[in-house]
């Protein structure tokens, strides 16, 4: 395992490539190219800006503007759960790969995490656009933090995604199911409400058991609240537990890694 | 070959494993009985290759033979490292390239030229060494004009050249084959074989798996042949050739004798007569009257048109067909220039004295190769009664290679048949010479001394 671990560093050069083929590919033959990776988030900020900010008005003065505050949690989001869906998928559609050719299978979901973060990373001039727009700035000795929870965030989806894509290859059923959860996931985790919310707060007990909420909260933090930064310390944990994890899911799916070229 | 071995394999067995159901079965059942371990243990196994061990030396061309199913890919993709074996080791020395699914990780949305790039990085070459490669890879390919176009517009040809191509400029210490030579045209072919040439020149090891054994017999130092997952034998690539081919004529025989056995019970249900053939109205009386007339509507219109089957009166019984060689086996497979008697067993009801023997051979294609009947022949019948044996010998079965058919015939003297048994014998034909046609008349060339030739073979 540890060798196969250290192997992986020295895909770095093949992940790049096919990031980049990834993301050429998706875009090819598309009038607005690129674009389509503004446009996503743009109109999904559009939607949610109206149903909770006209439609559902809320009042409380910490969460305005509310556009800003709900694409602070909707991009890492979009990052995290698109990644998932990708990379669950991954190690069947790239077939060919695995069974004919010899070709780090980890690579696929891993390639899926990335190119997804790049699309993360474009939305991020968006945000920064509506936030010059409404005058909400973040601090900056909130934002020092963003770096941190990025990291963080991308060590626990790759692990996610590892574990997911090797299982997902022997239960086909598992990909549907993710959609379902993912759905179930995003509901149960503070974006579109603040997690301080009358209502919201009863069941803070529960968030605890929610990685996600350990990564969203930092992120409105970093980004939007102009408070104290006051969940530091669970996120750290988050990363630790992240490593180990990142650790078990690749012990997993170097342990499948052998049934991949068969059961592919 | 006292040559450092490149590939060896030490006892290396392969077991698939085949999981109850498909796959797991589903992951909801799986937690709902709570069988996930259960599921995770195989219910079915599959042995690809069994105890097998080989060593290629370094710098030889090594060919692994065998039918299909015999375990040849699966032994590719264990020295590729593709797969593990589940016993025994394989050790490979130096870089290894392998041709076995080309342009495997080809993009069809994105150009050629970004394509070759990320092709030879999956490959295990950097960006400088495929830019130092790139015009030689184009120009092997023949894509220069293409190569800016994405992938998906290329023919199935272009995609393959262009796969070999990149596969081959990864310049690897050992080559692993399989079965990739029919990619494009004449001329493309010529030019791989030249650079596998050129390889074996520089003393790289190249590993292949082909079913064109011609390709092994002209090219290989050594062969060896899988059965079933098992090694069978190993050595000078001919005399493993000839002991393949020798195997492979004996599952023929045993596969048409099935065939035979099976349309022979087909027609044997069915007994007294009439099988798949016109049928005629009302039961078929030991003396009918006026049965000729009857039959001759029954007949298919056109004899040679007709699908295979069985009809006749039945006053005359084929009670069974076989083909024996010259001593006297009964078998199927046969070649060229083979003396063979087809041999065929009569019952008569009672004694009749108006009976034609008449035998033909068809091709697959469904063309009479020849026929003919005792009356032809000017035999006039005299007796028959009870049993019988009729047998006629080809004195010499001057055949092309292929599969033939044969219908077998007793009837009246006006054609009406007692049993008329049609396409319902196989045999086959071998033959070492790829000549065309039907017919291979007996022959031979004669030169004048100005004229001069060799024959290679034997």
């Amino acid at each position: 395992m540890w060798t196969n671990l250290s192997r992986l560093f020295k895909y770095r050069g093949l992940i790049q490539t096919l990031v980049v083929r990834d993301l050429k590919a998706r875009y090819r033959g598309s009038v607005l190219g690129y674009f389509w990776s503004f446009v996503n988030p743009l109109l999904l900020l559009g939607i949610y800006s109206f149903v909770f900010a006209t439609i559902m008005k809320s009042d409380d003065v910490k969460t305005q503007p509310y556009a800003v505050f709900m694409f602070c949690g909707i991009l890492p989001w979009t990052w995290f759960s698109s990644s998932l869906l990708e990379s669950s998928a991954s190690l069947i559609a790239g077939g060919n790969l695995i069974k004919k050719v010899l070709f780090p299978a980890e690579v696929l979901p891993i390639v899926s995490v990335f190119s997804n973060m790049v699309h993360f990373a474009l939305g991020l001039p968006i945000l920064a656009g509506f936030m010059a727009y409404y005058g909400h700035l973040p601090l900056l000795s909130n934002f020092v933090w963003f770096p941190v929870v990025v990291l963080i965030q991308l060590v626990f989806t790759i692990a996610m995604a590892l574990l997911m894509s090797a299982l997902t290859v022997h239960f086909r059923d598992l990909r549907d199911l993710l959609a379902n959860v993912l759905t179930l996931w995003f509901f149960a985790t503070p974006i579109i409400y603040p997690y301080f919310r009358e209502g919201v707060k009863q069941y803070v007990g529960y968030f605890r058991w929610n990685p996600m909420y350990h990564l969203i909260v930092p992120y409105q933090e970093s980004l939007f609240f102009l408070g104290p930064f006051g969940h530091g310390p669970s996120l750290l944990k988050l990363g630790a537990l992240s490593v180990i994890f990142f650790l078990a899911a690749y012990w997993v799916f170097d342990r499948l890694r052998d049934s991949f070229a068969e059961v592919v | 070959m006292a040559a450092a071995p490149a590939i060896s394999l030490a006892n290396v067995s392969k077991v698939y494993r085949r999981y109850g159901g498909h796959q797991f079965a589903t992951l909801k059942s799986a937690f709902l009985q709570r069988s996930i371990l259960r599921d995770l243990q195989p219910t079915e196994t599959f042995q690809a290759l069994d105890d097998v061990s080989f060593v290629v030396p370094k710098g030889s061309t090594f060919a692994v033979i065998g039918r299909n199913g015999s375990g040849k890919s699966t032994a590719l993709k264990l020295v590729a490292g593709i797969t593990k074996p589940t016993s025994g080791t394989v050790q490979v020395e130096g870089r290894i390239s392998a041709l076995i699914e080309l342009g495997a990780g080809f993009h069809p949305e994105i150009s050629g030229r970004e394509n070759v790039f990320i092709n030879g990085i999956m490959l295990g070459l950097t960006k400088r060494e495929i830019q130092e490669r790139f015009d030689a890879i184009v120009e092997f390919a023949e894509m220069k004009e293409f190569i800016d176009a994405p992938v998906k517009t290329y023919s199935s040809g272009m995609y393959m050249r262009l796969g070999f191509a990149v596969a081959i400029h990864v310049d690897p210490e050992v080559l692993l084959v399989d079965e990739v030579l029919a990619v494009g045209d004449e001329g493309f072919t010529h030019k791989c074989l030249d650079k596998f040439a050129e390889f074996k020149r520089r003393g790289k090891t190249i590993l292949l798996v082909t079913h064109s054994l011609g390709l092994v017999e002209r090219f290989c130092d050594d062969a060896v042949w899988l059965d079933h997952g098992k090694k069978l034998a190993q050595g000078d690539p001919k005399r493993v050739i000839g002991a393949y081919l020798i195997d492979v004529e004996s599952a023929e025989e045993g596969y048409l004798a099935q065939e035979d056995a099976k349309t022979q019970e087909e027609v044997a249900v069915a007994e007294p007569v009439r099988v798949d053939g016109p049928v005629e109205s009302g039961p078929v009386s030991p003396e009918p009257v006026g049965e000729a007339d009857a039959m001759a509507e029954a007949e298919p219109k056109n004899m040679f048109k007709a699908d295979e089957g069985r009809w006749g009166s039945g006053g005359v019984a084929i009670t069974g067909v076989t083909l024996r060689s010259v001593s006297g086996e009964a078998g199927h497979v046969f070649h060229t220039g083979d003396e063979v008697a087809i041999e065929i067993g009569l019952k008569a009801d009672r004694p009749h004295d108006d009976f034609v023997f008449g035998v033909a051979m068809f091709n697959t294609e469904g063309t009479c190769v020849y026929g003919t009947n005792t009356d032809i022949e000017k035999y006039v019948a005299g007796e028959l009664s009870g049993d019988g044996t009729v047998r006629f010998v080809i004195e010499a079965l001057d055949l092309v290679e292929g599969t033939y058919k044969l219908d077998v015939a007793v009837h009246k003297k006006d054609g009406a048949p007692y049993d008329y048994h049609r396409l319902l014998y196989t045999f086959r034909v071998k033959s070492r010479t790829k000549d065309a046609g039907i017919y291979r008349p007996k022959h031979h060339w004669e030169f004048s001394p100005t004229v001069k030739l060799t024959r290679t073979d034997e």
